[in-house]
């Protein structure tokens, strides 16, 4: 196993992610971006995990999980909100805090 | 490592779809693929525990409420093309190109190619000695997650929770209003028209034909408009059709006929 491989792998899929979030417009999508960025760490977490023989890697990739379960629950619940006075999921719209 | 060549540069692939394409189911489905894959990695790298809960969690739990939410807000609402910010996206992959070439080149360099492995760690089950983490060293950071989620749980009750300020309809007061309609503004009585199934395409996808020969809006579903799945009907098809159905006129005389008029 080469991790050299794995963790570019992980850089490649984080730094997709963050084009995604940049370029994307519509909310849901800009979050599944956030989504990959997370799981490109869980990545890199889990690999060092083997690499250094210490499962502590594996147990913050777990709490990563946990974390994303309950960011993505509030955060789409947010779009919903968001959807239902303004009737759009794109980011651009909401620039009301911005006047 | 085969596993990995083979999984890698399709998740890149699928990575780069997913933000590509312009529909945000093709997104989501695209993440999923990206999702299992990476669940996959993780089986490959020691760790069962984190396989099981990346395919039950973050494809089965996470991706369904992110699909749930897309129904919810409607299929229409894809992103438009237009650029707000002038040369927003050229500078974004730019960025973007530039950032993940210094983390993978950088980070890939700095990573040692020594692997201790996991053998010894997961020697008594990756189950048990992650347990034995949770509920040992980290555990004060587990009790932790168990407020999270209920704050998490709290929250999206609050936020998506709505009061009814109006009572609610009845059938009466949709009759009633049905009839207001007709007397204000001379609006149909009646049902709304039945699309053109079965006149020419076996689909509700196509408006009923008037009998000028111009289409009725309102005879398909509006939701089938707003994805721009609706089906073009011109005015020269009723004669198309009927010539097609005139047991006289000879078939190949057909589309001179239609297009003659």
């Amino acid at each position: 196993m080469n991790p050299g491989a794995y963790i570019t792998l992980s850089a490649l899929l984080f730094s997709i992610g963050a084009v995604g979030v940049l370029v994307r417009r519509n909310a849901i999508v800009v979050f599944m971006s956030v989504e990959l960025m997370l799981n490109a760490c869980n990545l890199a977490l889990v690999t060092f995990a083997k690499q250094t023989g210490d499962l502590s890697g594996q147990v913050a990739a777990f709490f990563v999980m946990v974390v994303a379960a309950a960011e993505v629950v509030v955060g789409l619940a947010i779009i919903m909100s968001i959807f239902r006075t303004r009737r759009s999921a794109s980011v651009d719209d909401a620039s009301l805090l911005k006047y | 490592m085969i596993l990995f060549w083979l999984l890698a540069p399709l998740m890149v692939l699928a990575a780069i779809g997913m933000v590509v394409v312009r529909k945000a189911v093709h997104s989501a489905l695209l993440l999923a693929f990206v999702m299992v894959s990476l669940a996959a990695l993780y089986a490959g790298l020691d760790a069962p525990f984190l396989f099981a809960v990346q395919i039950i969690v973050y494809t089965g739990a996470i991706l369904m409420l992110f699909l749930f939410v897309l129904m919810l807000v409607g299929v229409d609402a894809s992103d438009s093309v237009v650029e707000t910010i002038k040369g927003q996206r050229l500078m974004a992959v730019v960025l973007g190109l530039l950032f993940g070439g210094l983390l993978s080149i950088g980070v890939a360099q700095a990573v040692s190619a020594t692997v201790v492995g996991l053998d010894e760690a997961n020697g008594e089950g990756n189950v048990p000695a992650l347990a034995q983490l949770l509920f040992g060293r980290y555990v004060f950071a587990f009790e932790l997650t168990s407020a999270l989620l209920i704050t998490a749980a709290l929250g999206a009750m609050v936020l998506a929770h709505t009061e009814r300020v109006a009572p609610k309809a009845t059938q009466r007061d949709l009759a009633q209003a049905r009839m207001r309609d007709y007397a204000e503004h001379g609006a149909h009585l009646g049902p709304l028209p039945t699309p053109g199934v079965y006149a020419r395409h076996n689909a509700v996808d196509t408006p009923a034909l008037l009998p000028d020969g111009s289409t009725a809006e309102a005879s398909v579903s509006r939701s089938l408009r707003a994805r721009g799945n609706v089906r073009r009907a011109h005015a020269g098809d009723v004669d198309k059709t009927a010539a097609a159905l005139d047991p006289e006129a000879p078939a190949a005389d057909l589309s001179e006929r239609g297009s003659g008029r």
